[in-house]
């Protein structure tokens, strides 16, 4: 996210090092100093300015925040529990805030440090421990144009909601344990390594890779360690042919429309400013986000012959997911056809998946994030360029053509996805071994809720 | 004495109260059942899942009558709960041996 106002120039993400002893924070002691520095400061506005903090882009980047941390929790805790049977309602908001807590403190020991430093000879791949327990962060040090330690939070809540998205995938299956350590090695060992490379001046962005709010760092990655999670520990006793309903599609809508709105904080957020781009991608987010939700309703209208509750909200996720990558990079035109892409493509994924190859991937997490998500990369290449019409994007990196691009694009999402699917398989091999995936069939059938947190979610 | 079990549409259980209430009958226990029978289910999909539910919410009432009332009261449901479509429910009668009011000892036909 550093990133997206200068593609292809990797400095921009680690400079605050740099910045950490600029003028400004360290007089804060002596008055008289101070104002002299004010007056040098009015009089050469621009030395000083180009590390000052913005306090318009930092308030809006304190909103976004929080924004995307509502979207974890309670949107997608409550978007997902209602999907699962009553019996294991309060293991999936179990999983979802116990991942957004451990998500925290490894932001905080050294996810923060691996992400955002410069990894010396790792660079490409991964950042330094230089700022492990946020070392040398305080009030004053300064990312871009807002404090450091809003940068640090705001990163820190897609860093929750990346493994958070996982859950749908093992849902109603999965030991607490075995999950929550799943959860950390995960975040460290693929969420980390691919949010570097893509925003914190790693390889991908180098090569102008263009992802705006995670497209590949969040959405192919949870989509596809998802449905590695499902593949590896199996069906669901009884999928596909016992059924299987939401417990509460009430509850499920109620997530939705939060993550909606949260999504504002996500996508225009990632603009870390609060300047047109922000402005524009939060457009672009809700035009991807009405017409994903239309979509999808009459594209399962057409099918099956009834628009359903369930396939609209779920259709708001999807041209959500796939527009994520592309916000700050297109039009409203270009929102409008990637959110039908999204919608569309989605559906068609989530019948085959479900009922072609009957893997039970619980929540359809691969289809609709995996799937849209690679799909908002790709056609990011394509919109972002200019002199499409009504279509046009707000342009390609310098000297990139729509096909090299797309090249790009291509390489940058299969790239994730071929990392995302050999460590996530590692992983969970690794904890099946120190403490197994799954729980029992009996334990199954009786329900997470009971079995493993000896809680019922409805004493009714 | 009575026992009226009746099984019927759940939008149509405000009505069958009214009506027994209009035939005197001023007391009922209700619960909410899940059953089929010539109705059958219906289908549910969820995001091209689909599963078949055999089992479709019904009210069932228990209504305590003297003899002499039976008839009366039978028809009362029967008009209330009536749609004409399929699915509309059944009534039951089975013979009652006693009753007792547990608040005055009362038993019999003094205890409906």
């Amino acid at each position: 996210m550093t990133l997206c106002k200068t593609i292809g120039s990797p400095t921009a993400a680690i400079m605050s090092d740099k910045q950490n002893q600029r003028p400004g924070g360290v007089i804060m002691g002596s008055s008289v100093l101070a104002t002299l520095l004010l007056g040098v400061a009015l009089l050469v506005p621009q030395a000083v300015g180009a590390a000052e903090i913005d306090t318009g882009d930092t308030a809006w980047i304190l909103t976004s925040t929080a924004l995307v941390l509502f979207m974890t929790l309670p949107g997608l805790a409550l978007f997902y529990s209602g999907l699962v049977r009553s019996r294991n309602v309060l293991s999936v908001l179990m999983q979802c805030f116990s991942i957004a807590c451990m998500a925290s403190i490894v932001w905080m020991v050294c996810g923060y440090s691996l992400f955002a430093t410069d990894g010396g000879g790792m660079q490409a791949f991964i950042g330094g421990l230089g700022k492990s327990f946020l070392a040398g962060v305080g009030p004053d040090s300064v990312e871009g144009t807002i404090p450091e330690t809003v940068f640090i939070m705001f990163q820190m809540t897609f860093a929750i909601i990346t493994p958070a998205l996982i859950v749908g995938g093992f849902a109603e299956r999965m030991r607490f344990s075995s999950m929550f350590l799943f959860a950390t090695l995960w975040l460290l060992i693929v969420y980390v390594p691919v949010a570097h490379g893509v925003w914190g001046g790693g390889w991908l962005a180098d090569l102008g890779f263009m992802d705006f709010a995670g497209g590949a760092v969040v959405h192919i990655n949870a989509g596809v360690a998802a449905l590695v999670a499902a593949l590896v520990m199996g069906n669901r006793k009884g999928f596909p042919r016992t059924p299987m309903p939401p417990h509460n599609l009430p509850m499920t809508v109620m997530g939705a429309g939060m993550l909606w709105v949260g999504w504002f904080g996500f996508n225009a957020g990632s603009a870390i400013a609060a300047d047109g781009a922000a402005g524009m991608a939060m457009l672009a987010t809700h035009i991807g986000a009405a017409a994903g939700s239309l979509a999808w309703m009459f594209r399962e209208w057409i099918r099956y012959g009834k628009p359903s509750v369930l396939g609209i909200v779920t259709g708001m996720v999807a041209g959500l997911g796939t527009i994520t990558p592309a916000s700050g990079f297109v039009g409203p035109g270009g929102a409008l056809a990637i959110g039908i892409a999204g919608g569309l493509v989605c559906f068609s994924a989530t019948q085959m998946i479900k009922r072609r190859f009957e893997i039970d991937d619980s929540l359809d997490v691969f289809p609709v994030h995996g799937v849209g998500g690679f799909l908002g990369i790709l056609l990011t290449g394509v919109f972002a360029a200019p002199g499409l019409g009504v279509f046009s994007g707000l342009g390609l990196p310098d000297g990139a053509t729509m096909g090299s691009q797309l090249g790009v694009q291509a390489l940058g999402a299969v790239a994730t996805l071929a990392w995302c699917g050999f460590a996530t398989f590692i992983i969970l091999k690794i904890v099946d071994a120190l403490s197994d995936l799954r729980i029992s069939g009996d334990e199954e059938t009786e329900g997470l809720d009971i079995v493993l947190h000896d809680e019922q979610g409805y004493n009714l | 004495m009575k026992l009226i079990t009746a099984i019927i549409k759940p939008f149509r259980l405000d009505d069958v109260r009214n009506a027994l209430n209009e035939e005197g009958v001023h007391g009922m226990t209700v619960i909410e059942v899940k059953g089929f029978g010539r109705q059958r289910g219906h289908t549910e999909l969820y995001r091209g899942a689909e599963y078949v539910v055999d089992f479709l919410p019904k009210s069932k009432i228990e209504v305590a009558v003297d003899d002499e009332r039976v008839e009366q009261v039978i028809e009362a449901i029967i008009k209330a709960a009536k749609t004409g479509k399929v699915g509309d429910g059944k009534i039951f009668v089975t013979n009652l041996e006693q009753s007792i009011r547990i608040r005055t000892g009362e038993t019999g036909d003094d205890a409906l």
